[in-house]
């Protein structure tokens, strides 16, 4: 094809803004010197003495594995909550259906942070009464992400829901399956690659939820990442910055994983397979 | 609390729910019922009643009437909705709906209504707190007063548990443990006091030791247990003494008097404050209803009101730009890594995805250090002297671009996903039309593509519209003109309401929600309109 030299420099050019910053992240973790100003480009040095400081000094891995649990649980939740939801919206009719998926766009307009007040008065109450779920467990927060499951993700979902051909899961009524049934063997298969897609998105926008968590999670050892790596340089900014930017490297190392295993659905693609035919 | 039925009994399921095949779990229609079926609904509406049970008896216990009606009404409509076979659309919306309702629109709601009430810093409680407050504040140490042995404690973790004072009185070595609802008497074999009358242990608190207590020193200094006529205060920290309260509350008048001055505060009841004749008002006041005054301030008050168009011009420049910028790159790339003849393209994804992965607010940060003027990288990088962040439209131009570099991989991928959903025949069919690419592309391919991404970019929208990260933190709102420190070139309504809300005057969440409520008129109404356009698309497309 002649346009793909023109695809490879359209390609090459994104890659080199998406990632220096990133390098610059790398050279000052790797720098010995550990703070912003003395900090190039290109890394200086090969020093691994910040990702010391940083694994020495702070509960990074207690910060970490809180993170792990609290975004995994959120996503997985969000999605499938998500797809149910979807799939109401897109095959069903039901009275309320247009304004209910109107709500779902409209709450999200809503300055959140405001709202952060009342979370904190009525969490208050839940920790005095279900301590299980309190302040400083990760169940209450992964229930708090949840109030957020239906929403930007199941336009999304029901988006690509209304792309598949009714007639599937017709003609699987037509032989007897139940709603129940179409729902989980044909459709849930059939949009695997968008639940991967949705997944992705809910799990990084827990990595970095920053106001909630902060508001939520005070004992040092149950903090999240984003709780936990902005303390570090809240105060000395400087010098922690070496510090700051191994920790950053290494809150995105999860999220990189988790994109790779997820990419093969991805990029199996959503009309690959049965509904091509 | 009751939306944790629902959420402990599908939300675990879902790491499976895509792969496995699961058995159906909500009741036939017209099939028969099956085993496996019928064994999912009964462990799970099981569960659903386990978890109903754990979360009543606290309820019980604090004789919460109200929730345990929530709690029963809930699951009661739980059961109904999965044993019945009608409502079939429910079974599916029910679960994050309920999730949904508890923690975004009952904090919502609440929040928008106390746009109506004064609430903030000086009132947050009633007015008999408000008067415990005045008088326990106005507590002195007068000859006479009772001396304690204290000992400081606290329920929780040493360093940020609610602090409690164990005091034994010096006469009768009986002790008492009190916090800012008062005192309460120990009994004697729960305590051990040591040869100075100090509590050294108490059963159900943490005796702090002297290095816990001197880091909590201001908080000890401040902190004070109401007692009928004064409140005990701590001198240093192992002493406390019980004090008497120079202002006092009297019924009669409806006013606190200075019993030193002999000066009084009137109760203003619509301004929920004791005020004085001079107009001085007493710090402590308390929460009451203020009815729309909150809002015609926002209008009336030209300190703000002047502001607030320039601010919501910029605001709105800002979300379109944001979202046209991602948009655009997004999109750009997806195009041109959509061939199966490229190579190359699994590394491609990976790298363009990275911005994505790295923490947002981080990278935030780093990008404000990236535009710095002496030693940002941006300006080494290029052999520029530009002080980014101090003029106007760099500024602007600065922030967008962040935007662009964090938000673009999203828009890549959404992208991605919404082109690999159409079907290749089509563009096929129009190449054999004889349509160019550009053509194809303009005709086919983008009006498909919108039909999935409009919503989504409405919401993007609508995100950035109240992007507070994004500003506050790479510039905080600057540059500022010099005659207005409250609103700045790059602020949102957002960071602009946060600083007049919560900035040096103290936290006023009432007027701050009334400003929220005025951004949520302006996002909905904006995106309705162009809600309204996609629908006509929808119909043309779809």
């Amino acid at each position: 094809m002649r346009t793909v030299p023109l695809r490879h420099a359209v390609a090459a050019g994104a890659v080199a803004f998406a990632l220096f910053p990133i390098l610059f992240v790398l050279s000052a973790a790797l720098n010995p010197r550990g703070t912003l100003s003395s900090t190039e480009l290109l890394p200086t040095g090969l020093s691994l003495e910040n990702f010391d400081r940083l694994l020495s000094e702070t509960r990074f891995a207690s910060w970490f594995a809180n993170t792990m649990l609290i975004a995994g649980l959120a996503s997985a939740a969000a999605v499938f909550l998500g797809a149910l939801a979807a799939y109401a919206f897109s095959r069903m009719r039901f009275r309320g259906r247009r304004t209910g998926l109107l709500a779902l766009l409209l709450i999200q307009m809503f300055p959140q942070f405001l709202a952060i007040v009342t979370i904190f008065l009525m969490f208050s109450t839940v920790t005095e009464l279900w301590p299980a779920v309190g302040f400083n467990t990760p169940w209450g927060l992964v229930l708090l992400y949840l109030g957020g499951a239906l929403g930007v993700n199941t336009w999304l979902m029901k988006g690509f829901l209304d792309t598949l051909p009714r007639e599937l899961d017709e003609s699987a009524t037509i032989d007897g399956a139940t709603h129940a049934q179409v729902f989980f063997q044909i459709i849930l298969p059939l949009v695997a690659p968008i639940l991967a897609v949705t997944g992705l998105l809910v799990f990084i926008a827990t990595v970095n939820e920053f106001l909630i968590a902060n508001v939520f999670l005070t004992d040092t050892g149950s903090k999240t990442l984003s709780v936990g790596m902005y303390g570090l340089i809240s105060g000395e900014r400087n010098n922690n910055f070496g510090v700051f930017c191994a920790g950053t490297l290494l809150t995105a190392v999860p999220t990189v994983l988790v994109f790779q295993f997820l990419q093969r659905y991805i990029v199996s693609g959503l009309t690959a397979g049965a509904v091509k035919g | 609390m009751a939306t944790q039925l629902t959420s402990a009994g599908p939300g675990r399921r879902a790491p499976h729910g895509g792969r496995h095949r699961t058995e159906p779990y909500i009741v036939r229609d017209s099939a028969p019922v099956t085993l496996t079926g019928l064994t999912a609904k009964v462990v799970l509406l099981g569960l659903a009643a386990g978890i109903a049970v754990w979360a009543a008896f606290p309820l019980v216990e604090a004789r919460a009437w109200a929730g345990l009606a929530i709690l029963a009404g809930t699951t009661a409509a739980i059961f109904y909705l999965y044993l019945t076979r009608r409502h079939v659309p429910a079974k599916y919306l029910v679960p994050g709906t309920l999730l949904l309702i508890a923690f975004q629109i009952f904090p919502i709601l609440y929040t928008a209504s106390t746009a109506f009430t004064n609430f903030g810093d000086g009132h947050r409680g009633n007015k008999a707190e408000a008067i415990v407050a005045i008088q326990t504040a106005s507590v002195t140490q007068v000859p006479g007063s009772t001396e304690y042995a204290l000992a400081v404690a606290t329920t929780g973790d040493p360093a940020t548990g609610p602090l409690v004072f164990l005091v034994t009185d010096p006469a009768t070595r009986a002790v008492y443990a009190g916090n800012a609802a008062g005192l309460r008497a120990l009994p004697e074999g729960e305590v051990t006091v040591n040869s100075a009358g100090k509590v050294t242990a108490a059963r159900g608190y943490t005796v702090l030791d002297a290095g816990q207590a001197s880091a909590r020193s201001a908080e000890i200094t401040a902190f004070a247990v109401p007692t009928p006529g004064g409140a005990i205060r701590s001198s240093g920290l192992s002493r406390a003494y019980e004090g008497k309260a120079t202002r006092e509350y009297a019924e009669a008048c409806d006013c606190v008097r200075d019993t030193a001055t002999g000066r009084t505060w009137t109760a203003d009841e619509g301004a929920g404050a004791f005020v004085a004749a001079d107009g001085e008002r007493l710090a402590q006041g308390w929460k009451v209803g203020v009815g729309l005054a909150n809002f015609s301030r926002v209008l009336t008050d030209s300190t703000i009101s002047g502001p607030f168009l320039r601010t919501l011009l910029w605001n709105v420049a800002f979300a379109v730009g944001s979202v046209a910028a991602t948009f655009a790159l997004g999109l750009l790339c997806a195009l041109a890594l959509h061939t199966p003849r490229m190579r190359g393209r699994a590394l491609y994804r990976v790298l363009l995805i990275l911005p994505y992965a790295m923490p947002s607010f981080a990278m935030l940060l780093v990008w404000r250090d990236l535009f710095n003027t002496d030693f940002g990288l941006v300006n080494r990088l290029f052999g520029l002297d530009v002080d980014w962040l101090g003029g106007v439209w760099s500024a602007r131009l600065a922030v967008v671009l962040v935007q662009m570099w964090l938000g673009f991989p999203y828009m890549f991928l959404v992208a991605t996903g919404a082109l690999q959903a159409i079907p290749r025949e089509l563009t096929e069919a129009s190449t054999v039309d004889g349509a160019g690419p550009w053509q194809s592309f303009r005709r086919v391919t983008l009006p498909l593509l919108m039909v999935a991404l409009t919503p989504l970019l409405i919401s993007s929208f609508a995100f950035n519209f109240n992007n507070f990260n994004a500003v506050y933190l790479t510039t905080e709102g600057g540059p500022f003109p010099a005659d207005n420190p409250t609103a700045g070139a790059t602020d949102l309504l957002i960071t602009y309401t946060f600083r007049l809300a919560f900035g040096a005057a103290g936290a006023q969440y009432g007027f701050a929600a009334a400003i929220s409520v005025f951004i949520f008129a302006i996002v909905a109404l904006l995106s309705a309109v162009s809600f309204r356009r996609t629908r006509r698309q929808e119909e043309l497309y779809a």
